[in-house]
């Protein structure tokens, strides 16, 4: 248990309040920027604004890169299945949350 | 400890070449990868999988693990033999540096534990920087209505002098930022791994998700309710109680309401920007006709009402 006198952690909402570089990205992910790049022309990551001077990306790129490494890696996919991959879990998941909702 | 059959795991005969070995991995894999998969315990299987890989798929492990037999009989208790390892070499990271890198079985650490662990490269700008780390919570849904703090108990994994990893339990006590959504991430700054020399701590990132409440259904950001209301007040319409993430309420419901039907309470659901809906789906409860006032009661209803609830079935 915490000590009692600790005062509780508080943060952010990643997804909400936070703008990432592809530095904090590469750091939080703990891959190269190369990788970033590469995840951004195959479409996995999408950038805020494609013709501001630095890269940006909203938080939630952060679970979205997470995945996609990890899929990368355990399934030995290449980016363009990476891709296609998130793509089509995103559309499970949209058909699934559906069929829940018209099943009640 | 536990012997750990690894062929048996990965569904191959203990004579499987590299290439069936593989293609076995790929598609256990596939199936229960967490991020993809749906099976029930596919976060378990999924690591089983990928021990059982990181040993076959490497000539020196293999080797090494085929040494052993076939295991102890049922029953029996594992230990490696004292002999163990000598004359094999084994190096270089395993596919474990993925999704369950810190996870191994006790049966993995014994055998494999201090050797098979490669340090990864330092990255970033910032070499004195602490890691950045990850962890994943459930949280009741009231955390997020309500806001409030959550205690978590992390499991870390630390490697000793002797390069053995082990988990060591971090209990945080966290203020839950009203209004999170499932598969958001709380960051923590200054949590994460510590700092090598000057540099700043990493930070601590928590993804949450919802244990399925009582009452309430998540959608995205809103909530549903199935609320029973009586054959009466549905024809007729009605005031009634109903709950909600932040107390009871009247609930007018319209006459004429059917089963299924969804009166939305604007603003009521997840209280995230923009705040999402709360549902109220009606059911209809029918009242037991258990006593003769009841029966003559829906006996006066049949008698009144030339009602057949099948007319669009064509009967």
């Amino acid at each position: 248990m915490p000590s009692p006198h600790a005062a509780p952690l508080s943060g952010e909402i990643v997804e909400e309040s936070v703008v990432l570089s592809v530095s904090d990205l590469s750091r939080m992910i703990r891959v190269d920027e190369r990788h970033i790049v590469e995840l951004v022309e195959e479409g996995v990551l999408s950038v805020l604004e494609i013709d501001s001077s630095e890269w940006r990306f909203s938080g939630a790129s952060l679970r979205r890169a997470r995945v996609a490494l990890r899929l990368e890696h355990d399934l030995g996919l290449n980016l363009p299945g990476v891709a296609l991959a998130l793509d089509l879990l995103e559309e499970l998941e949209r058909l699934r949350r559906e069929r829940e909702i018209e099943r009640r | 400890m536990d012997f750990k059959d690894y062929y048996k795991v990965m569904g191959v005969p203990r004579d499987a070449t590299e290439a069936q070995i593989k293609q076995a991995y790929r598609k256990l894999a596939r199936k229960y990868h967490p991020d993809v998969s749906k099976e029930k315990d596919a976060e378990a299987r999924f690591k089983e999988v990928g021990e059982a890989y990181e040993v076959l798929r490497s000539p020196e492990k293999r080797a090494a693990y085929d040494q052993l037999g076939s295991g102890p009989r049922p029953g029996e208790r594992f230990n490696p033999p004292p002999d163990w390892g000598a004359g094999f070499e084994f190096g270089g990271a395993g596919p474990g540096a993925g999704s369950g890198q810190a996870d191994h079985s006790d049966f993995f650490e014994a055998l494999f534990g201090a050797a098979g662990r490669a340090h990864r490269g330092r990255r970033g700008i910032d070499p004195e920087r602490g890691e950045d780390t990850h962890a994943k919570v459930m949280l009741d849904l009231d955390a997020t209505i309500n806001g409030g703090t959550r205690t978590f108990t992390l499991r870390i994994p630390e490697i000793d002098a002797t390069g053995h990893m082990s988990a060591k339990a971090r209990t945080l006590n966290v203020q839950i930022p009203k209004g999170i959504l499932p598969g958001q991430t709380i960051r923590l700054a200054g949590q994460g791994g510590p700092a090598h020399g000057k540099g700043a701590s990493g930070d601590l990132y928590i993804e949450v998700e919802f244990e399925p409440h009582s009452l309430y259904r998540l959608d995205g950001r809103d909530l549903y309710l199935d609320l029973p209301v009586a054959p009466w007040e549905a024809a007729l319409g009605a005031t009634v109680k109903t709950p909600t993430p932040t107390g009871p309420v009247d609930l007018k419901i319209p006459a004429g309401t059917h089963a299924g039907g969804k009166l939305r309470l604007k603003g009521r659901g997840i209280p995230c920007s923009p705040p999402g809906d709360f549902y109220v789906v009606t059911q209809i409860a029918l009242p037991a006709a258990d006593d003769e006032p009841a029966k003559t009661a829906y006996r006066a209803m049949a008698a009144a009402m030339p009602f057949n609830p099948r007319a669009s079935l064509g009967v």
